[in-house]
């Protein structure tokens, strides 16, 4: 491990709806420039803890710390304690379902958040926007609706989004899983482009191939608890449990 | 076969025009202050608050479930007795107006609103806006467009529904016509120019109306 601060760190989270809990004492650390990748079938509780991530899901028990801060429940911070508002600016989230803003062009989709949120002024939200864009390759569909892209751009597009404020770490939540096959290679480029810079990212994703060649370090998640994690070819080629044997047979056929 | 005689209503134009200008007056003032009520409603049926969401939903039918000219009639006879100061036919023409028309746009507004799909608001929440940010500049602006046709034929209903006020005696158009009616003793030109005149004020709406509907299903 590195000596440095982890720029999240989960201790003993639950997450239950009502009275089912969906995950089980998760004990987790994300280092800077960590690539995270989780893996586990559908229902195991992947994707409602990167949601606890950033808090769009409640957590039940447990802490998260953020950058050796204690994150409260509520929106606003208290004390030593930092918000839910505060690490959201700072985690950004890309979604399976894109979530554009269809009544935003591309590039107000970009600099909305830190206009209201961090009070940038227009102008140097838009330049910043446009940087980033040109990054995703974008540029030339700024002033396009995202009613008129195609799914690899709106996912594009909702990179630039989450990466316009400037976060500490990136969330992505099945990026490919909604887009058409042909489409899934433009966002996956993007986004080792952002590992390569030392982006540090979570990500849920089903792309077992992507995992192996882009993430520092794999986790296996299944009934709402992480069962194995370790570097992605020890966890992918040499699988110590049972379940995790099971789950990737299905993936190699 | 009936001998029609306009001359002798148009004679009194001026009435019909005074009429005209406070069924606007009406229209206008109530449909502003039934979008302030109409509003808070709706926020309070969307609130965390069971407290909130009872009191809005209790209004909300109490004046969706009567009839509108019980209501008027209601304001303006009975609710004096129980307050023991009256109440001049305009208050309460204007308040009970303005309630009953804020009770449908509180169920237009939040129908809007729910029709924002989930993901907008997390979107909006995962780069940091507050609830209130996420209203402003995400959800309310998506929920105007799908809620206008909606609005806009409550607005077109409301326009008709001032011609209540006649019961209580307040000055707007029908009130108008029969005192035009009770001079002339024409009340087929009398009520046939006032269809017209309601119609005139009416049709362009509804063309509005009908505009934004083509509009919104081009672009679904």
């Amino acid at each position: 491990m590195t000596p440095e601060t982890p720029v999240m760190e989960l201790q003993g989270l639950t997450k239950a709806f009502g009275k089912l809990e969906v995950l089980h004492d998760i004990n987790l650390s994300v280092q800077p420039g960590e690539v995270l990748g989780i893996i586990g079938p559908s229902g195991s509780g992947k994707s409602t803890l990167i949601r606890c991530m950033n808090m769009l899901e409640m957590p039940t028990g447990g802490t998260i710390v953020f950058r050796n801060r204690l994150v409260g429940h509520r929106f606003a911070g208290r004390g030593e304690q930092i918000g839910a508002g505060e690490l959201r600016r700072n985690v950004g989230m890309v979604f399976q379902h894109f979530n554009l803003f269809p009544h935003l062009s591309v590039l107000d989709n970009v600099t909305r958040g830190p206009i209201v949120v961090n009070k940038e002024d227009r102008a140097t939200a838009e330049a910043y926007a446009l940087d980033l864009l040109e990054q995703v390759g974008l540029a030339d569909k700024r002033d396009a609706y995202p009613s008129h892209l195609s799914g690899g751009q709106k996912q594009r597009v909702a990179i630039a989004r989450a990466l316009a404020m400037r976060p500490a770490m990136l969330l992505l939540d099945e990026v490919t899983s909604a887009l058409d096959p042909e489409l899934v290679g433009e966002v996956l480029l993007v986004i080792r482009g952002l590992a390569e810079k030392g982006m540090t990212m979570v990500l849920v994703t089903h792309e077992m191939g992507f995992a192996a060649d882009i993430a520092s370090r794999v986790l296996f998640m299944e009934s709402g608890s992480i069962i194995e994690q370790g570097a992605p070819e020890d966890i992918l080629r040499n699988p110590r449990s049972d379940r995790l044997r099971a789950f990737l047979s299905r993936f190699h056929g | 076969m009936y001998n029609w005689d306009f001359y002798t209503v148009l004679m009194s134009f001026d009435l019909f025009l005074m009429g005209v200008w406070k069924t606007f007056l009406y229209t206008v003032g109530s449909i502003l202050i039934g979008i302030v009520v109409g509003l808070m409603a709706c926020f309070a049926r969307l609130s965390r608050f069971a407290i909130l969401r009872l009191a809005a939903r209790s209004y909300q039918e109490l004046f969706r479930c009567t009839p509108l000219l019980v209501q008027i009639l209601w304001a303006y006879y009975a609710l004096p007795m129980l307050l023991g100061f009256t109440i001049s036919n305009t208050t309460a023409g204007l308040m009970v107006l303005s309630l009953y028309v804020g009770s449908f746009y509180a169920e237009i507004f939040r129908g809007g609103i729910l029709a924002i799909d989930k993901g907008q608001t997390e979107a909006a929440q995962a780069v940091g806006m507050s609830q209130v940010q996420t209203m402003v500049n995400i959800i309310v602006p998506q929920a105007i467009k799908k809620m206008l046709p909606a609005f806009i034929n409550q607005s077109v209903i409301q326009v008709k529904n001032t011609s209540l006020l006649y019961a209580i005696s307040v000055a707007e158009l029908t009130y108008m016509t029969a005192m035009v009616n009770s001079a002339t003793y024409r009340p087929l030109e009398a009520y046939t120019l006032t269809a017209l005149l309601y119609f005139a004020l009416l049709f362009p709406l509804t063309q509005i109306a009908d505009h934004f509907e083509r509009r919104m299903r081009r672009s679904d």
